[in-house]
């Protein structure tokens, strides 16, 4: 109780407040406009953060998120474009609401369903971590292993695309962690003679390439027609909300359970959460032919998962340092930057700043109320805001921001590097979220691989030595190699049938 | 820009020997098996079957995906250099921001790609300028983010 006390007294000074006030503005501009996700709003944030304590820094993320997977929803609504991703699961629903003259209805749904679902996440986040992380002291670095292993492995397989595109893209993270001087013999890899590459790739310009230039040169190079607001007024949003929340108040909790649950999961966030819900919720319905004509169920369902999604993969990420989805995987980089080793040590050494970020999401979701309320009313305004005028802004933004980690033009030779890479990816089908897992994840996986071999001497049975380990270990190798074998044995059925 | 799967698969492959090949170079760390070519040499054997596996997928599509089909907008001559414009404008800011200076660099960067984003020219050149000194004001003031000065430098504030 002390220590959810002095979290508090944390979160609640006026500097935090400011800080996580400026970022709700800043995420719900972001998440509102097409082509800007929840992800390039946290890379554009980064830098900033990068000056500040712990506290508000984390603050101030948690709250840029939470805005922009909401805000996502107005386009999506409005325009039929969904403002991030995670919003592209209903934006056709939503939009077929609007179509009928019931924005207000559309709209107010998904902002009270993703202030419930990211309450719903938070509380999930608050009474799971920290038994997780008693249970997880226990760990070596053979557990460590397997758990970055299926984590990593997740990525992958979840990810949006074909996995063998999602491991080429993996890797090519992995190998980008192993530029720089290696961690068991500091010999200098891969750096041809730079002393700068010495250092390794920093993790916050390749991040604000991959995430934020190759957005840019994506504008540039599509031709997106000037967007149209269908619905010129919109009314008072909470008007008949009662009866809807009412009604659906199972899907409410639902939607909340499997956000949480995806994830939770290594590597899939808030926009399969959506899917998934949205998937399930129509699965399940009673109605199931009205989907897609503008029916509010699906609405509620994937509006409280991707919200609930948020928090669940901040889990993994706090619990054993393993991101949830690519945002945590940014948020890693950024804790292991302010000396705040994700793991369960500092739920030990430091509880009072764990349990401050739970205190965050908490303002930040209840915040999301009101602000969010603020956010459709200006979205007109938000929504004619000329991309082409917004794009070099970015474009500045992102420069400085590479610049401002070490103070040299390196940095900013990454992000150009990577953006370019992330750009040629993308347009190929290699999903980009695998290889920030990989460079973000690439030392620790690395670390705890070389001293297992180690201590295993080289031993590949003693990955399995101890149980959790072993367990650990089986799930991983079963998520490799058992979808290949089923296809493969379906596949001798069928022959044998024929 | 979509290339067939094959020619990733090939440039992986390529990209994956020449790294186990580099790696062999490395030095063994004295008493121990396993030294710091293990780990690269493992992600590049992956990244290796990767390269085969599509190298061979594309091959079996060669029919239905060209080796190269370049997007709608590269055939466009004004679209093509306005996607060079983007790269270019970090180039020219890694070459010259130090000895320009932040502001006139920036100021420069953004006018011409607002320009070219087809904004009239006083409102890019008022943009440009406005933003420019937001930014530093943010980051050189605020977060003390030694941006260069440049041929400014005689009146620095």
């Amino acid at each position: 109780m002390d220590i959810l006390l002095t979290a508090i007294g944390l979160v609640f000074t006026p500097y935090v407040l400011l800080v996580m006030l400026g970022a709700a503005l800043f995420g719900l501009f972001v998440g509102s406009i097409p082509g800007l996700t929840a992800t390039m709003a946290t890379a554009l944030l980064i830098p900033i953060t990068f000056f500040m304590d712990p506290v508000p820094a984390i603050a101030a993320i948690v709250t840029t998120v939470a805005m922009a997977i909401f805000a996502g929803d107005i386009p999506g609504c409005l325009l039929r474009i969904p403002g991030t991703p995670a919003s592209a699961a209903y934006a056709d629903e939503a939009h077929a609401l609007t179509a009928k003259g019931q924005a207000e209805r559309a709209l107010g749904t998904s902002l009270v369903c993703a202030v419930i679902g990211g309450l719903l996440g938070t509380l999930v986040l608050a009474t799971t971590a920290p038994l997780l992380a008693e249970f997880a002291i226990q760990f070596s670095s053979f557990e460590y292993f397997w758990l970055a292993c299926l984590g990593l492995s997740c990525a992958v397989m979840i990810s949006t695309g074909s996995v063998l595109k999602g491991a080429v893209s993996l890797l090519i993270g992995l190998f980008i962690s192993t530029i720089g001087i290696d961690i068991t013999a500091g010999h200098p890899r891969f750096t041809f003679g730079s002393v700068e590459m010495m250092g390794g790739i920093s993790f916050i310009p390749a991040m604000i390439g991959m995430f934020a230039v190759s957005e840019v040169l994506r504008y540039v190079a599509s031709s997106r027609h000037k967007p149209q607001v269908t619905q010129q007024s919109i009314g008072n949003v909470f008007r008949g909300l009662g009866p809807v929340l009412r009604r659906y108040k199972l899907n409410l909790l639902r939607g909340g359970a499997i956000g949480t649950a995806i994830g939770i999961l290594p590597g899939a966030g808030a926009d399969i959460a959506a899917w998934v819900a949205y998937a399930v919720s129509k699965r399940f319905s009673r109605e199931p032919e009205k989907f897609g004509s503008g029916h509010v169920e699906g609405l509620v369902d994937s509006g409280s998962a991707n919200n609930a999604g948020l928090s669940g993969a901040w889990v993994p990420a706090l619990v054993f340092g393993i991101p949830g989805d690519s945002i945590t995987a940014i948020v890693i980089g950024v804790l292991y930057m302010k000396g705040m080793n994700p793991g369960p040590t500092v739920f030990l050494n430091q509880p009072e700043l764990i349990y401050a970020v739970f205190v965050a999401f908490f303002l930040a979701n209840l915040a999301l109320l009101p602000l969010g309320f603020l956010a459709i009313r200006l979205a007109r305004q938000v929504l004619h805001m000329p991309q082409r005028i917004l794009m070099p802004i970015i474009l500045m933004f992102c420069i400085v921001g590479a610049f401002a980690i070490n103070n040299t033009v390196f940095g900013i030779s990454i992000m150009l590097v990577l953006g370019l890479l992330a750009y040629i990816m993308e347009e190929n089908g290699f999903p980009i979220a695998p290889t920030i897992l990989g460079i973000v994840l690439g030392t620790m996986l690395e670390d705890n691989f070389m001293s297992s071999m180690i201590k295993a001497d080289g031993d590949l049975l003693g990955f399995f030595s101890r149980p959790i380990a072993s367990v650990l270990g089986i799930v991983t190798l079963s998520i490799w190699f058992l979808p290949p074998v089923i296809r493969a044995v379906r596949r001798a059925k069928q022959r044998s049938a024929q | 820009m979509r290339f067939n799967d094959a020619v990733f698969g090939i440039v992986l492959l390529i990209f994956a020997f020449a790294v186990i090949a580099y790696s062999q170079t490395f030095p063994a760390t004295f008493g121990q098996r396993y030294g710091p070519d293990l780990f690269p040499s493992l992600i590049a054997g992956g990244l290796a079957v990767c390269g085969l596996l599509l190298t061979l997928k594309g091959w079996a599509a060669r029919r239905k995906t060209p080796w190269l089909e370049s997007g709608e907008w590269s055939k466009d001559w004004h679209k093509r250099v306005t996607f060079a414009l983007v790269p270019l404008a970090l180039v020219f800011y890694i070459l010259f921001s130090e000895f320009l200076g932040f502001l006139p660099t920036a100021i420069l960067i953004l006018f011409l790609l607002l320009r070219r984003f087809s904004v009239r020219p006083l409102a890019a050149l008022g943009i440009a300028c406005v933003t420019s000194l937001i930014i530093h004001t943010i980051f050189a003031r605020f977060l003390l983010v030694p941006l260069p000065w440049g041929l400014l430098q005689p009146i620095a504030w």
